[in-house]
């Protein structure tokens, strides 16, 4: 927003970071300020009278330019100039943006006194100017000679641009922000004055909506005998700093209303419409339209087209159509200033891809009562800048005018819902300082809405208004003083959750966070089977890729990744957690929402790293979290080395599974070092855990203790032998260790020695040798009896 | 026989005083009080003496092995110090060397960064409440004031699973949980994942983390959601943390904001962190609108509320000077280990 163009509306003088300021601290937020012509002096209109070629140079030119006061011989590099253009000429000892001063010199050998500029040395975007003025010198229309450029061009500005957010489309426009303006700074805001002379002749043209659910409003206007040619350079400057790009008189003084009134128009070339008759309708299925872009477009019954009685000539609020577009024979042209449900053009607009101003501005839903202004701006602008004559007679659709919305609120309640003490009459001021009319009706005000604000529809809605004017910054602070005291707590499954990520952590563990998509691949690089349920993943349906297109129903291959990753940037190391959740769909596609399952995911490799350093963080858990009677039995996952994964069950429950990674499932990731992992049920485990522990009495006699060696089957588990030693041991064992598991030289091939040591102990009283003999004696014959261990 | 004791014990002072390990004051020992030292030996002769000299020879025999004892003794505690003091000298270590390491894990930053966040929240009296990341349409929009046509719901780019069912892209879903089955007065906080369909870069992620807090009670004020944010903002940031709140947008809340806080890395001078505005902005907020107390099954004419929003990836990279959000998600240790 150009802040020189905003003076029209407002009268202010605060400069453009105050009201940059005041504007962010009222709701409308300023992005960026960008300041044009700050730098620029002693630049001024030139005419070129004389061009010739550089005696000295093929790429030179040397010209004489006429500034007014004196003519100066400069030396130019462009090309695009000829004898008689205006242009912007440097003259010695001028300043440029960035900093560049102009001095007269020599150039191969020729005197140059000052310089012809290009746009861009002028600080404006080039990309946007046409082809005549690109790429060179930025060629004039014909100023008075020797005026300061800074003067000619309106240079000097500061554009302000805003976020707006998308319930205020009124802001996307200059009377929308002046208005804001106007009540931020307590300032009078003026509508532009907007009178058009009609001719006698009667207007020609025809507006029938058909489909009256998706256009609510339509106006038009025909203007006759346009001249086609550029628009005044004010005009063409304006629209440069909001971003569009100059034209033609007529399509910029549409896009000028569009700036100043935040109403879209369009022109269409009046002679090229099928008896003169506009239609509002449905496309037809396949329809085809060439749209101003060139390209052709494929319609479908859901989008809004304009038609003549022939053919589609536009693509409501979208963009128009090439068969009816403005060229340099246009001579009547109609103006259209309609309104069209927002959806609907953001539905199209998605839909084929293709995004304008326009339609950008009509998907926020704009207001129906500003088309007529709009429509009637543009007759104006078009009547005084293009050469036409605007003929009798607006024509008006408007199948169902919009009703005034009028709200009764209540001061007291506003007052108690901000937490403010504002009196009635300061909430009247701010509310009419934004064009809102309020009647106090007792204790209450009736406040009628203005048209152009559909955002405010409750009474929430006028105690914003009223806050964001007072300052959200002036309501007082306070501390819930009217609420009910409430506990702050963590629940018994949170503070679970907690212990568990507190035993991983000082288990050595290092916390990582992985993103929660998978694709097939994944699954396939762990070997999960085709037909395994965790294949049965729920699917996005926009994915923003086939690699991330299912949630992950497994941790695994994201602990993997995490590995190489570490194993190839050389971390030696690599001791890792994390707690996340899997998603497993009860059916596919998913009528409920699937079960979100918490699970710990587990990943290790280094040098001290083996299947039982890993088993011992499990038991850590298991153990911290007061679990009892976990068996491991050997697992069956394809993922895992089948001779060193464990299956973890309590009861009839699976916790989880864990062990040494499968060595075809390393190669897939190209680790070539053991890498140990699992997954544990955080669901489950914190379902089963108990946590309120209870003292044990410390024993008062002594405990006896006994070792023992015996000779088994080499693969006899080690379990195996403990459960016969506690069995037979009963009451009397107070601890079973393992010690010892021995192969090698000495112990029969397929066999191995394993120790352990007994401590027998009584509660009620001290043991005798004797006793203990008859009971390790037992243990020595049971062991013997059910798994033929031998005693060394 | 007198003259041989004086003898004895002049030999024996001279042998050790001169001595200078424990070894020769035991051997001395041997050599003059043992069973076989010279002591007994000159005292054998004990029997040729006249009865009267005996007990006259016995005593000073007795106080020459008492001075030689004390002697020896004197000198082996002397010695023994010594030693030890010799020791201790020897024993000196270079205190610079490193430690023996024990191995412990870090908890990632965001972790971190969430766990001073509920610490703060819990001790002003909110719990937390989770929900699905997996979501229906209808509490990720509906139910929040957004229905299909809204045109904020062109700003989220959102993961569909099927034409009702979605990844939640906001945790506010979470609120209409918490009202749908509790009764005011609420005060939750609800941390979590959420996604939008933005493809990875140095700030942006399709999955990220948010926290929500929302408020409801009878006479629950726009002061009330400014009061607890300061507070939340001070406790986290610092004490000297200004704040600043600017009108906002969200279909949910009304009036909405969002909060600067005083840009805790220059402290509001302006730096490349803040953009060189001295602000930084923190967390979106507001008065929860009507219809979303409705549709929860709250009588907004009774209650109000206000809730709040903030992504916690956002304030980690903030608070740790992370420059780019994909160095959250990569897990590298080198990265891990520093928090
Ligand atoms: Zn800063």
């Amino acid at each position: 927003m150009s802040l020189s163009w905003l003076k029209e509306f407002v009268d202010i003088d605060e400069d453009a970071k105050a009201i940059a300021e005041g504007l962010t601290m009222s709701g409308s937020k300023v992005e960026t300020i960008t300041s044009y012509g700050k730098e620029i002096s002693n630049v001024v209109v030139g005419k070129i009278i004389s061009l010739e070629k550089h005696p000295n140079a093929d790429k030179l030119l040397v010209g004489i330019v006429d500034v007014g006061t004196e003519k100066l011989q400069i030396v130019t590099g462009a090309q695009n100039i000829k004898v008689g253009d205006y242009i912007p000429v440097a003259l010695h000892g001028a300043t440029l943006p960035g900093g560049v001063k102009i001095k007269r010199g020599k150039l191969r050998g020729i005197e140059s006194n000052g310089m012809m500029c290009s746009a861009e040395e002028l600080g404006l975007d080039e990309s946007l100017l046409p082809e005549y003025q690109r790429n060179g010198i930025f060629i004039l229309p014909p100023f008075p000679l020797g005026m300061d450029i800074n003067e000619a061009l309106q240079l000097k500005d500061d554009v302000l641009e805003f976020e707006i957010t998308p319930n205020r489309p009124d802001c996307l426009s200059m009377v929308g922000i002046a208005r804001e303006v106007a009540a931020t700074f307590k300032k009078k805001f003026k509508m532009p004055v907007v009178e058009v002379n009609e001719s006698e002749e009667q207007n020609p043209a025809k507006v029938t909506i058909e489909a009256t659910d998706l256009c609510f409003r339509y106006v038009a206007r025909v203007v006759k005998n346009v001249k086609i040619g550029p628009s005044p350079m004010w005009m063409q400057m304006r629209l440069l700093k909001a971003g569009i790009r100059p034209i033609n008189n007529v399509v910029d003084v549409t896009n000028y209303v569009m700036l100043e009134l935040g109403q879209p128009l369009h022109a269409f070339d009046l002679d090229k419409v099928e008896n003169k008759h506009i239609i509002v309708r449905r496309a037809r299925e396949g329809e085809k339209l060439v749209t101003l872009d060139g390209k052709e477009r494929i319609l479908d019954s859901s989008m809004l087209v304009i038609a003549d009685e022939k053919e589609a000539i536009g693509l409501a609020g979208v963009m128009g159509g090439e068969n009816t577009e403005i060229t340099d024979t246009t001579v009547n042209i109609l103006i259209e200033s309609a309104n069209f449900k927002g959806s609907n053009i953001r539905h199209t607009s998605k839909k084929l891809g293709l995004r304008s101003e326009a339609s950008s501005r009509f998907e926020k839903g704009l207001d129906p009562e500003i088309t007529v202004l709009a429509c009637e701006r543009a007759a104006q602008l078009m009547e005084k800048y293009c050469g036409g004559t605007v003929l009798k007679g607006l024509v008006d659709e408007y199948p169902k005018p919009i009703e005034k919305t009028v709200l009764t609120v209540n001061p007291h309640r506003i007052n108690r819902f901000l937490g403010t003490d504002l009196p009635t009459s300061q909430m009247i001021e701010i509310l009419e300082s934004l064009e809102f009319k309020v009647v106090q009706k007792g204790d209450d005000l009736e406040v009628t809405v203005p048209h152009f604000r559909r955002d405010v529809t409750i009474e929430a809605d006028i105690a914003e208004e009223i806050a964001r004017l007072f300052g959200y910054n002036n309501i007082e602070d306070s501390l819930m003083k009217n609420a009910q005291t409430t506990l702050g707590a963590l629940t018994k499954e949170q503070r679970l959750e907690e212990k568990a990520r507190e035993v991983l952590l000082a288990c050595g563990l290092n916390e990582i966070v992985t993103m929660s998509f998978m694709g097939h691949k994944d699954l396939d690089k762990i070997n999960v089977p085709l037909d395994s349920p965790l294949r049965k993943a729920v699917k996005i349906i926009n994915p923003l890729g086939e690699d991330q297109s299912l949630m992950r129903t497994t941790l695994l291959p994201f602990i993997l990744n995490v590995a190489y990753t570490n194993y190839s940037r050389k971390v030696q190391d690599f001791k890792v957690f994390e707690i996340s959740k899997i998603f497993m769909p009860k059916e596919l596609p998913l009528k409920e929402l699937p079960q979100e399952i918490k699970t710990i995911a587990i990943g290790m490799y280094g040098k001290d790293v083996d299947f039982y350093s890993l088993k011992g963080v499990i038991e850590a858990l298991f153990e911290v979290m007061g679990i009892k009677g976990v068996e491991y039995v050997r697992a069956e996952d394809p993922s895992y080395h089948p001779g060193r994964s464990a299956k973890i069950l309590l009861g009839d429950e699976t916790l989880g599974i864990f062990g040494e990674i499968h060595p075809d499932v390393l190669e897939n990731y190209d680790i070539p070092v053991r890498v140990y992992g699992g997954e544990i049920n955080l669901d489950k485990v914190i379902q089963y855990a108990n946590v309120e522990n209870r003292y044990m009495p410390l024993p008062k006699y002594p405990a006896v203790e006994r070792d023992i060696a015996v000779l088994v089957d080499g693969d006899i588990f080690v379990k195996a032998v403990e459960k016969v030693i506690l069995e037979t041991g009963g009451k009397l064992i107070d601890k079973v260790e393992l010690f010892d598991v021995y192969k090698g030289p000495n112990i029969p091939e397929g066999k191995k020695s394993v120790a352990f040591s007994i401590w027998y102990r009584s509660y009620g009283r001290t043991l005798t040798d004797e006793e203990v003999n008859v009971i390790h004696n037992n243990i020595v014959e049971a062991l013997d009896k059910k798994l033929g261990a031998k005693l060394r | 026989m007198e003259e041989l004791l004086r003898k004895l014990y002049e030999d024996a002072q001279k042998e050790i005083l001169s001595a200078d390990s424990l070894q020769q004051i035991e051997n001395l020992r041997v050599k003059y009080l043992g069973k076989k030292g010279e002591l007994t030996q000159i005292l054998r002769g004990m029997g040729s003496l006249k009865p009267e000299e005996r007990p006259v020879i016995g005593q000073i025999a007795n106080e020459v092995r008492e001075k030689i004892e004390g002697l020896l003794t004197e000198t082996k505690n002397k010695i023994a110090q010594l030693e030890k003091e010799k020791r201790i000298k020897s024993e000196y270590i270079d205190i610079t060397m490193p430690g023996k390491p024990y191995e412990y894990g870090h908890k990632h930053p965001m972790t971190q960064v969430l766990d001073e966040i509920k610490k703060i929240f819990l001790g002003l009296g909110f719990s937390i409440a989770e929900g699905p990341e997996i979501e229906f349409t209808y509490y990720n929009f509906e139910a929040l004031n957004t229905p299909e046509d809204h045109p904020a719901r062109d700003l989220q780019d959102t993961f569909y699973v099927t034409s009702d069912i979605l990844l939640r892209t906001q945790t506010s879903p979470v609120q209409v949980r918490t009202m749908e089955k509790n009764k005011p007065p609420i005060r939750v906080i609800s941390p979590g994942r959420v996604y939008r369909s933005d493809e990875i870069d140095a700030t942006h992620s399709p999955v990220f983390h948010q926290m929500e807090g929302l408020v409801v009670d009878e006479g629950i004020t726009m002061g009330d959601l400014k009061g607890v944010l300061n507070i939340f903002a001070k406790k986290f940031f610092g004490e000297d943390t200004q704040t600043k709140f600017r009108p906002h947008y969200f279909p949910f809340t009304e009036p909405s904001a969002e909060m600067d806080v005083s840009c805790f890395a220059c402290g509001g001078k302006g730096c490349r962190v803040c953009g060189y505005t001295g602000w930084i902005e923190i967390l979106g907020a507001g008065m929860v609108h009507p219809n979303v107390l409705r549709m929860s099954g709250i009588d907004p004419e009774k209650y109000s509320g206000f809730a709040f929003g903030l992504g916690i990836d956002r304030i980690t990279m903030l608070k740790y000077g992370i420059e780019d959000l994909r160095l959250l998600f990569e897990n590298d240790l080198r990265f891990i280990q520093q928090f």
